[in-house]
């Protein structure tokens, strides 16, 4: 650029609107940047170096490269991560067992009330998160008609079988927080699904119905693998806040049931012992890293796209 | 790939399928013989493309029943037809490669040779070297191929294919059209093909059924619909036609009536005339429209060295348009109509436009509509 400028001498103006070109880019990105660093950069490193600090609240926390601080949360709190992955694993795959059909009702049979019915789906976020979990401890308890129907049917005998429930009620269970968790992301499943289905082209199932594909196969060798992108973006939408999630562990579990957010929660806001709660933040934020990585490059939607 | 046994016939019984209200084919009886290549023709919401997905079982029937050879199929699903499709958008799936579109029939029905099989029709349509390739990454012209090749290869009783050519540009139309009739002739299979697109329906069909507003107005080889067409429609809709209407007869007996029109005899051929038809002075109410038509190519320019002609209309020109193969005339008749007459490039004297002419045509080449307005 200099050396252009250079060579044509004393002809300059040209050379100006191409470097506000060059600028313009940067000028744009310039308040994106600005955010991260001051909001997710800078924590990131200040968490960082909390989680290698010793002392304690009222002395103060210096920085001595306490790696032992990883190696000690690990060792205790590993249920809890190893728990929070399952459950955020397991109301994934509840959660994308709701959202397909619906996804696909809305998309392809609702007709004139597509609108409305995805007003519905995000209706729920007009609520405050806390006061919707908080309405599942009224939809689960003891003398409600859910509890009622569960015991009428037996499905409490089973939901104990299957070590869900301790006992004849549905509340502070591992049921009832893994209901909560479906219930509060449903949405991020149904939204990016809706987006992909709506896409597809019902005329390729005309075409596999036409090469002797029976519902079932045409499902599964035309509307699935064209949906994948879909899935893939749901899932990550659900599965991530999910696996961090401390609220419906806190508000409709018991101390079975703890997730590694609550953990988080209660080490930094009511043991003070901010090098633990740094490390626990940081080996979770690891541990999804790993798990979203292998996970998209398992579905290879880069492919599909 | 060549089917040994002749695929048995389809036989459409009083078939109908209506949409709430509208009625989008009433009472359809139609019979396509088995290894026959069959075009559906008529306007654009006339019923054919319904007719089609009927077939396939892609739409169900309001009434009425499909026969495949011996065997009724009105209720049986898509999947458990022996029948494919080649669809308008071509409808390729866009994750699958070239080689597993083409195979997906023959995997559904669990044939072991499915991948040979699937070369194999990919060669027939010259595309053997793009088996690895996505849909999407070839032309128009040739995912029209895959699609084709898809559906042949499941070597189906009957072949539907719904404005197969529709997408393509002319040049690739004709060849596609030269393409499928070889395939067809190669793999005899019933062909069924759906279209608007008459030159394309005569060029390719053994046989033509001329569809408007869910009837079927008229069938035949397309030669027969040509020169005989039985109503306007087909006249007007399968080529050009020139209408002259007629007043009366008179009959002096033998292979010829006279025909009167606007104080003019024309000689007509007695075999031409519909069935019915009283051959008097007047004509009665209900034929209350009985026209002749002669097709533009069939009306000659009377010269002075030009045989004889029985028939002899009057006329000037009003224009005249040469595009090399033939100029094409249109002629006022002294009550205002104007003929059209399409004279090849032979040679012979052309007329300019305000020429006095005396047009003239061969009796046998004519055709007579009689039809209750």
């Amino acid at each position: 650029m200099a050396a252009l400028t250079a060579a044509v001498g004393g002809v300059a103006p040209p050379a100006r609107p191409r470097r506000r070109g060059n600028l313009a880019p940067l000028l744009l990105l310039a308040p994106a940047l600005l955010w991260l660093v001051v909001f997710f950069i800078l924590p990131t490193i200040s968490l960082a170096s909390q989680s290698l600090q010793t002392g304690d609240i009222d002395n103060g926390y210096t920085l001595t490269w306490n790696f032992a601080t990883y190696a000690e949360a690990l060792s205790r709190y590993w249920p809890q991560f190893l728990r929070s992955f399952i459950y955020a694993g397991t109301a994934t795959i509840g959660t994308l067992l709701l959202a397909y059909p619906l996804a696909w009702f809305i998309a392809h049979r609702s007709g004139r009330y597509k609108n409305l019915l995805l007003v519905l789906v995000v209706a729920p976020f007009f609520t405050n998160f806390l006061i919707r979990t908080l309405a599942w401890q009224i939809i689960l308890t003891d003398a409600g008609p859910v509890a009622g129907f569960f015991r009428a049917t037996g499905l409490t005998s089973v939901l104990q079988a299957l070590g869900l429930t301790e006992n004849d009620s549905l509340l502070n269970s591992q049921f009832a927080v893994i209901c909560g968790l479906v219930y509060n992301f449903l949405p991020f499943m149904v939204l990016p699904l809706y987006t992909i289905l709506e896409r597809l082209d019902t005329r390729l199932l005309d075409a596999a119905g036409d090469l002797y594909a029976n519902g079932w196969n045409t499902f599964w060798k035309v509307i699935w693998p064209l949906s994948l992108p879909g899935v893939v973006s749901g899932t990550l939408l659900t599965f991530i806040p999910a696996a961090g999630d401390y609220i419906n562990s806190k508000l409709l579990g018991n101390t079975q049931t703890v997730m590694i957010g609550q953990v988080i929660d209660s080490q930094f806001l009511r043991v003070l012992d901010y090098p633990t709660a740094a490390a626990l933040s940081f080996i979770l934020m690891i541990a999804i890293i790993v798990l979203v990585a292998g996970y998209v490059r398992a579905a290879g939607t880069e492919e599909l796209v | 790939m060549a089917t040994t046994k002749a695929p048995g016939d389809l036989r459409l019984v009083q078939l109908a399928r209506h949409f709430d209200d509208f009625v989008a084919v009433a009472g359809l009886d139609l019979l396509v013989p088995g290894g026959s290549f069959f075009a559906l023709l008529g306007p654009s919401g006339c019923g054919k493309t319904t007719t089609l997905r009927m077939v396939a079982g892609l739409e169900e029937p309001t009434s009425g029943q499909i026969f495949l050879g011996e065997d009724d199929i009105t209720s049986t699903r898509a999947y458990q037809r022996k029948v494919n499709t080649v669809f308008q958008s071509y409808a390729l799936f866009p994750h699958l490669s070239v080689l597993d579109n083409v195979g997906f029939g023959l995997r559904q029905r669990k044939v072991a040779d499915w991948r040979r099989k699937a070369m194999e029709a990919l060669e027939l349509v010259k595309l053997g070297d793009r088996a690895k390739q996505r849909p999407r990454q070839l032309s128009g012209g040739m995912q029209q191929r895959v699609a084709l090749a898809r559906a042949i290869v499941n070597e189906p009783d009957v072949l539907l294919l719904d404005e197969p050519l529709g997408a393509l540009d002319l040049k690739l139309r004709r060849e596609m059209q030269i393409e499928l009739k070889r395939i067809q002739q190669e793999v005899g299979i019933t062909f069924i093909h759906v279209t608007h697109d008459q030159e394309e329906a005569m060029t390719m069909a053994d046989t033509v059924a001329v569809m408007r507003a869910g009837h079927l107005e008229q069938i035949g080889a397309p030669a027969d619909l040509y020169d005989h067409p039985a109503t306007t429609f087909v006249a007007n809709f399968l080529g050009q036609s020139n209408l002259l209407p007629l007043e009366g007869f008179s009959d002096p007996g033998g292979e010829f009536v006279t025909a009167h029109a606007h104080g003019i005899g024309l000689v007509v051929e007695r075999a031409q005339l519909p069935a019915g038809l009283v051959v008097g002075p007047g004509l009665t109410a209900t034929d209350s429209s009985v026209r002749l038509g002669i097709r533009p190519e069939k009306l000659q320019i009377l010269g002075h060295d030009s045989p004889p002609s029985a028939n002899r209309l009057p006329g000037s020109v009003t224009d005249a348009s040469f595009n090399g193969v033939a100029t094409t005339y249109l002629v006022a008749m002294p009550w205002g109509q104007e003929l059209t007459v399409t004279q090849p490039n032979d040679g012979s004297a052309r007329a300019n436009r305000g020429d006095v002419v005396t047009l003239g045509w061969n009796p046998h080449q004519a055709f007579v509509l009689a039809e209750a307005d």
